[in-house]
Formats: C-alpha cells, sequence, structure tokens
C-alpha cells in the first residue's frame, strides 16, 4: 500500500513544488519507488522544477479521462532508477479533476508497487487543493516565517482535519508536519524574523524541516534539476534531513543558528 | 554586520508577528471549532447590523460563541455597550 504525502500550504510562493520535488527525490534516493503528482491544473510547473518539460506527452487529466494508461503518462526521472513525475494538465476547464479519477489514479500507483505518492497541491482552499489533500495519509505544510504565510497554514490544517478522508473515516486523521522554507537564522538573531519555535508554538505542530533561504534554490530551478541534489548546498542538505525525518529517523536540525562569526569579520561586516 | 551597525538597534518585529498570529489564530480556529455551526459568521453580522441600529456598538464588541456544557449546546452572545451608553441603559 503506497503512502501519499500532500505538500500543501494555502498561500502561493512559498516553495510547494520545490519542496515535492525534493522530497520526491530524496525518498527515491534511498531506493523507494516514488510518483510526484501536480495537482495545480492549468498551471503546470512541476515538471518544470523536475526538468522533464519536454518530455510531457499525457498528463493527469488524461490518465483520469481515459485519454491515456497511467503507464504512458508517468515520466520516468532520468537520474534516479525509481521515481516517476506526473505532469498537471494544461486545461481551463476546472472540473477536469474529479475525486473518482483521482482516487482511481492514486489506487493505481498503488497496485503498480509505489511506496509513496507525493501530491503537490496548488495555492488557496480550492477544487485542486481540496483533492490534493483529501486521500492524503501525511501532509507536509509548507510555511514561511511571515504572517501571511503562517495564517494560511492554519487555515489548512482546519481543512485537513476536518474535509479528508481520513478525518471522514475518523481513523487518526491525517498526519500533518510542518517545513520551514526560506529561514534566515541572521535575522531571526535580530529580531526580525519569527524563530521555528515561535512558529511551532503558534501552529501547535512537529517540524519536520527547516530550510534555509539559499539563492540555490532559485539556480535549481533555473536548471531544471531539484535543489537536494546540489552537493554543495545548505538547503539540499536540509531537505535530506527533512526526508529522513519523514522516515522516522531522528536527525538533528541543522542552519537553525547563525554560525558564530569572528571578531574582525562581524566587524567587516562580512 | 558592519561596524555602524553595532550602535544602530534592528526593528524587534518578529515579536510583534508571533503575538498578532497568536491571537487571530485562537480566534479563527474558536471560529471553525469541530462541530461549531457554519451559520455562526452570519448570524454575528446580522446582529451587528441590528444592534447597530439602536447602539454604536464597535464590530469587535459583539461576540457570538457556541460551546457544548454538559450534554448540551450554548450558543452565547455578549455585547459590550460603550461606557456613556452602558450608563444610559442602567438608567432605563
Amino acid at each position: 500500500m503506497a503512502e501519499t504525502i500532500v505538500v500543501t500550504s494555502g498561500k502561493g510562493g512559498v516553495g510547494k513544488t520545490t519542496t515535492s520535488a525534493s522530497i520526491a527525490v530524496g525518498l527515491a534516493q534511498r531506493g523507494k519507488r516514488v510518483a510526484v503528482i501536480d495537482f495545480d491544473i492549468g498551471l503546470r510547473n512541476l515538471d518544470l522544477i523536475m526538468g522533464c518539460e519536454r518530455r510531457v506527452v499525457y498528463d493527469f487529466v488524461n490518465v483520469i479521462q481515459g485519454d491515456c494508461q497511467l503507464k504512458q503518462a508517468l515520466i520516468k526521472d532520468r537520474r534516479i532508477e525509481t521515481l516517476f513525475v506526473l505532469a498537471a494538465s494544461q486545461t481551463r476547464d476546472k472540473d477536469a479533476l474529479t475525486s473518482d479519477g483521482v482516487k482511481r489514479v492514486l489506487d493505481e500507483l498503488s497496485a503498480e508497487g509505489f511506496d509513496y505518492i507525493i501530491c503537490d497541491s496548488p495555492a488557496g482552499i480550492e477544487k485542486g487543493a481540496h483533492l490534493a489533500m483529501y486521500f492524503a495519509d501525511q501532509a507536509v505544510v509548507v510555511v514561511n516565517p511571515e504572517v501571511s504565510s503562517v495564517r494560511d497554514s492554519d487555515r489548512i490544517l482546519g481543512l485537513l482535519a476536518s474535509r479528508t478522508q481520513r478525518a471522514e473515516q475518523g481513523n487518526g486523521g491525517v498526519k500533518e508536519h510542518l517545513l520551514l522554507t526560506r529561514y534566515s537564522p541572521r535575522r531571526v538573531a535580530t529580531g526580525e524574523m519569527m524563530s521555528v519555535q515561535d512558529v511551532k508554538e503558534i501552529l501547535g505542530l512537529d517540524v519536520v524541516g527547516v530550510v534555509p533561504e539559499s539563492p540555490d534554490v532559485l539556480q535549481a530551478s533555473n536548471a531544471g534539476v531539484p535543489v537536494i541534489l546540489n552537493d554543495n548546498s545548505d538547503a539540499a542538505r536540509a531537505y535530506e534531513d527533512a526526508v529522513a525525518r519523514l522516515l522516522g529517523e531522528n536527525v538533528p536540525f541543522r542552519f537553525v543558528e547563525e554560525p558564530k562569526k569572528g571578531f574582525f569579520a562581524r566587524l567587516l561586516g562580512r | 554586520m558592519g561596524l555602524l551597525d553595532l550602535f544602530r538597534k534592528p526593528p524587534k518585529t518578529a515579536s510583534v508577528a508571533k503575538e498578532r498570529l497568536r491571537i487571530i489564530v485562537a480566534q479563527e480556529r474558536s471560529a471553525r471549532g469541530s462541530g461549531t455551526p457554519d451559520y455562526l459568521p452570519l448570524l454575528r453580522r446580522e446582529l451587528l447590523e441590528v444592534i447597530i441600529k439602536y447602539v454604536n456598538v464597535d464590530p469587535a464588541a459583539v461576540q457570538v460563541n457556541f460551546g457544548r456544557e454538559s450534554g448540551h449546546e450554548v450558543l452565547e452572545f455578549s455585547v459590550a455597550l460603550p461606557e456613556a451608553r452602558r450608563a444610559q441603559a442602567r438608567g432605563v
């Protein structure tokens, strides 16, 4: 039985797709069979972040509508053997995604022997976001340490607790995790940014990862190589740690404290 | 941090953000709390419209809460009247 993880946030631009891509790659690097699905119908982007945009022939909606077989729409990653991408459709028809259709695709992926299905949710709380979370076993709520992102995350947590299959069936609900992105230990130290602890307290959830603000994230999306594959990046190491925690490993947090600077470095502002 | 920055205090807005969020998140959670009827926000707004016809109250002064007490549901409704009006109301 595949484990379905939704990556969601409410607010846009906080790093859902970057996170989906890196978590999918990270799980696949550990030998898991992983499918990552773009639920942002009409605004396909996961393919770009994964670097497979020119190989999209069939998409999620094609599979749901029976235009092709699931196997034809799954794009095999060229870097990692066990990783597959299912692209979002570019259709403007919002009703193209149906609950039955989504369930059928998830069940088929599970039957095909996938270990993990990562659902990259669109922003907002409309149908796409609802369907991305509805069948989830776990949720990674991506949040920036910033007021609007935190508030929207709480709204999403409310929906996860009420409008999901697990909530409706009353069997323990969806397992929720927070993942902070664009974290700046330096700004936290100066009192300009809320800390991991602050966000954790407000939302009352455990933190599965803290990804530092990093220029590597833009470089990664420019190149179509998920940031976790960058060998020299703090953001990559932070995503690897998050993947380890999702797999139940107890890993200490890195990159959450400002590195101690010497006297001269401080004097020179470096 | 450069040499000049040593003498300039950065604004500590993170604690302001945290406090604001703590309040608004608690308020929004109680509004959508488990089993809370969907009509509460609308009920609150309509009650407010009626009250404002008679008393000039602050919108924040009207509270509608839904709770459960030993097996039965309670709809609690409170209006904090402005100072002057309260004195007048007592006089009636």
